[in-house]
């Protein structure tokens, strides 16, 4: 499944970000946007925890990243969750998060307790990570019809897909 | 804003929820100077879609702000009751996190001691409601339809069209044919089409507990309506009692943010801060004229706490459902609710929401990545669900009382709970439970969770603490939703249901309120 900047536009309008699909997002105003190096985190993340079907995750999340990410303290929780990411795989893998291959990531990601951490924007490091990264990569996903139809539903709860899909009894063409 | 009291005030109401915000909204329209008092916050319609995380989202907090000392509570009956998850305090009201199911009573509801010769008789009957349910139904701007056989008789339709049904709900249609119940559709406070400046539901599929859209009626339409009209109203504002003299409420005294007492003097006050606080505040408002609390010479002040029983069946089916991507209902069935078998009144309801929520999942789960997406596909598909509401009789020993060991955030002793589930009703239970097995038995489907007697809980509809009656000294309040005891105090709201049959109450509790401010501006 390639996902496309359309996706993540759609993807900014269930997480209710203002003109997502409009002029806020096309400018090269870059002022509230994320590092370069804390974005090759988030998009490293989105690799490990998205489903291997899922391609083009980079720009994918480089487009809901420079949306989503508007909200200050949001921004500041995700670029220092990413950093103290970064930092233990420096430690603990002599290398960038985002130059390791995808086993080794999740490895990592395991390692730290991400996957049974509970996710609390003012917890522990591995809370921070699972709230700010993990959680928020998925909830990215699986809350727009992006990651929904992957699972057989195209209008998720928290995307405001409408009330037609609720009557039908399949899934309609993403086309349709 | 200002937060002083409104001189020459006609009325201060306390609540604004529906059912103050009603009254208040029609006072404010036919010209009377009207002050409402709510004891939460206002909730910004900006902040909708943060909340919608705040619901979505584990670790994100700010949904509605219910919990800590200000609304402390004890719950000391057989069985637990979770206050803090069933109501919401602030301009809104519990409308703000409700459902919004709108059905009106049916006539049987009003006459349940003289037809069967359980509960008590309304002192009102269902011809003395039904105009009032009309304009009720134009105030929430509900979509309905006249599909349902089981309804007693309306006079005009609903203002907007029904909701189609889903497509499980075309599933149990078919079980439901064979096994002879009917099925018919939802009324529901919820706009399918633009109506009263808000925009048509357009399916973020989490109603219940924060509708981003606006399309939900919340009474924060009401609300805006009074303001607009001229009403003061005042959140963060709670009352701490109601002074008054012989059979006089001469004032509402509240407290503010800043530590300030203020006292709102007015001609008429009207009580509407639901089921429990309607009672905390009168107990609270004790005196030597009126010893066990104000309005309360019958005794009844507080008693015969009615909810409504949860009883429910789930399970899978070969498939597919397409749950979840709304968070309301299309189809009901009211076959059970008139008849003998069981005796309380039982309302069907078909779910669109079962099985769990494939994004929730992934924010709870311990793994991601291919495994993640496996395990959502493995649990989302193929769910159904049929629940109900069960009647609950009014007992004189479930009620609200004041814990004096315990103190709010003013220092006031906070109320008690005291809640049970009677015979009566857990056999009505296990009845719905026969009934809900045969359906989805009749769907071949593989039943994997029963809600039965044991394991009921309340749908968080807080009726019968003030009722209404004839008798001063078996009730609270008069036919006009007057108190007894006092010239110039009225309550609005559920507390003053006598029963509550098995449909969720604020319909009633709307069109009470159409009435009331009816009687009340004539009275003024």
């Amino acid at each position: 499944m390639e996902l496309s900047r359309r996706d993540a536009l759609v993807a900014l309008a269930a997480a209710g970000v203002a003109g997502a699909a409009g002029a806020t997002l096309l400018d090269d105003d870059t002022s509230d946007s994320i590092s370069d190096d804390a974005c090759a985190v988030l998009v490293a993340v989105a690799e490990t925890v998205y489903p291997t079907e899922a391609e083009g995750v980079a720009s994918f999340v480089e487009t809901y990243a420079e949306g989503r990410l508007d909200d200050a303290d949001r921004r500041e929780g995700v670029v220092e969750a990413a950093a103290d990411l970064d930092a233990t795989a420096r430690d603990w893998r002599d290398a960038p998060f985002a130059d390791l291959d995808r086993q080794t990531r999740d490895q990592l990601l395991r390692d730290l307790g991400i996957d049974t951490a509970d996710p609390a924007p003012d917890g522990t490091v591995s809370n921070r990570i699972r709230f700010y990264l993990v959680n928020e990569l998925l909830y990215a996903f699986y809350a727009s019809p992006t990651g929904g139809r992957l699972v057989g539903i195209e209008n998720p709860a928290g995307y405001p897909g409408g009330t037609e899909s609720y009557q039908r009894a399949q899934m309609e063409d993403s086309d349709g | 804003m200002a937060r002083e009291p409104v001189p020459d005030a006609d009325v201060c109401i306390v609540g604004a929820g529906p059912a103050g915000a009603i009254v208040a909204a029609r006072l404010a329209e036919a010209g009377h100077e009207v002050v409402v008092l709510d004891a939460g916050p206002r909730f910004d319609l900006d902040d909708r879609t943060e909340q919608l995380d705040a619901h979505l989202r584990p670790g994100v907090e700010g949904l509605w702000g219910m919990g800590g000392p200000r609304d402390a509570y004890t719950s000391s009956g057989p069985k637990g009751y979770p206050l803090n998850a069933a109501r919401v305090k602030g301009v809104g009201g519990s409308t703000l996190h409700w459902q919004g199911m709108v059905m009106r009573l049916h006539e049987r509801d009003f006459e349940m001691e003289s037809r069967h010769g359980v509960g008590a008789d309304w002192p009102i009957d269902y011809a003395d409601l039904r105009s009032h349910y009309a304009a009720a139904e134009r105030e929430l701007g509900v979509a309905g339809a006249d599909d349902n056989p089981f309804a007693p008789p309306r006079e005009e339709p609903h203002p907007l069209p029904a909701f189609p049904p889903s497509h499980s709900d075309a599933i149990f249609a078919e079980a439901c044919e064979s096994l002879g119940l009917p099925t018919h559709s939802v009324p529901n406070a919820r706009n399918s089409e633009p109506y009263d400046d808000a925009s048509a539901c357009v399916g973020y599929g989490t109603c219940k507990p924060v509708c981003p859209s606006g399309a939900k009626y919340t009474a924060e339409r009401h609300v805006a309506r009074a303001e607009a009209a001229g009403a003061r109203v005042i959140d963060r504002a709670p009352v701490q009692r109601l002074d008054h003299s012989g059979e006089r409420v001469d004032a509402a005294v509240y407290a503010t943010p800043d530590g300030t007492e203020h006292r709102q003097e007015a001609r008429a006050v009207v009580l509407a801060c639901g089921g429990v606080e309607n009672v905390r505040l009168l107990l609270l408002s004790a005196s030597d004229d009126h010893p066990d609390g104000l309005a309360n010479s019958s005794g009844a002040v507080g008693r015969y706490f009615m909810d409504h029983c949860f009883a429910g069946a789930g399970g899978r089916i070969d498939r597919q459902t397409r749950q979840n991507h709304v968070g309301f209902n299309t189809t009901e069935s009211h076959a059970l609710y008139d008849g003998e078998d069981p005796l309380p009144g039982v309302k069907l309801e078909f779910l669109n929401y079962a099985g769990p929520s494939p994004v929730i999942e992934a924010l709870n789960g311990d793994d991601w990545g291919d495994s993640l997406l496996a395990d959502l596909r493995e649990s989302y598909g193929t769910h159904l669900a049929v629940g109900a509401l069960v009647e609950q009789f009014p007992r004189a020993e479930n009620r609200i009382t004041l814990d004096h060991s315990t103190t709010d955030d003013h220092g006031n002793p906070v109320p008690d709970v005291r809640w049970s589930v009677g015979p009566e009703t857990r056999a009505a239970i296990e009845r719905v439970n026969e009934v809900q097995r045969a359906i989805l038995t009749e769907l071949d489907a593989d039943i994997d969770w029963v809600v039965g007697p044991d394991a009921t809980g309340p749908a968080f509809h807080h009726m019968g603490t003030t009722r209404m009656g004839t008798d001063p000294t078996e009730s609270v309040v008069d036919p006009d939703c007057r108190a007894h005891d006092c010239d110039n105090l009225w309550i609005a709201g559920s507390s003053v249901f006598p029963t509550g049959g098995a449909m969720n109450p604020t319909l009633t509790i709307a069109a009470l309120s159409c009435r009331l401010a009816d009687r009340l501006d004539g009275w003024l």
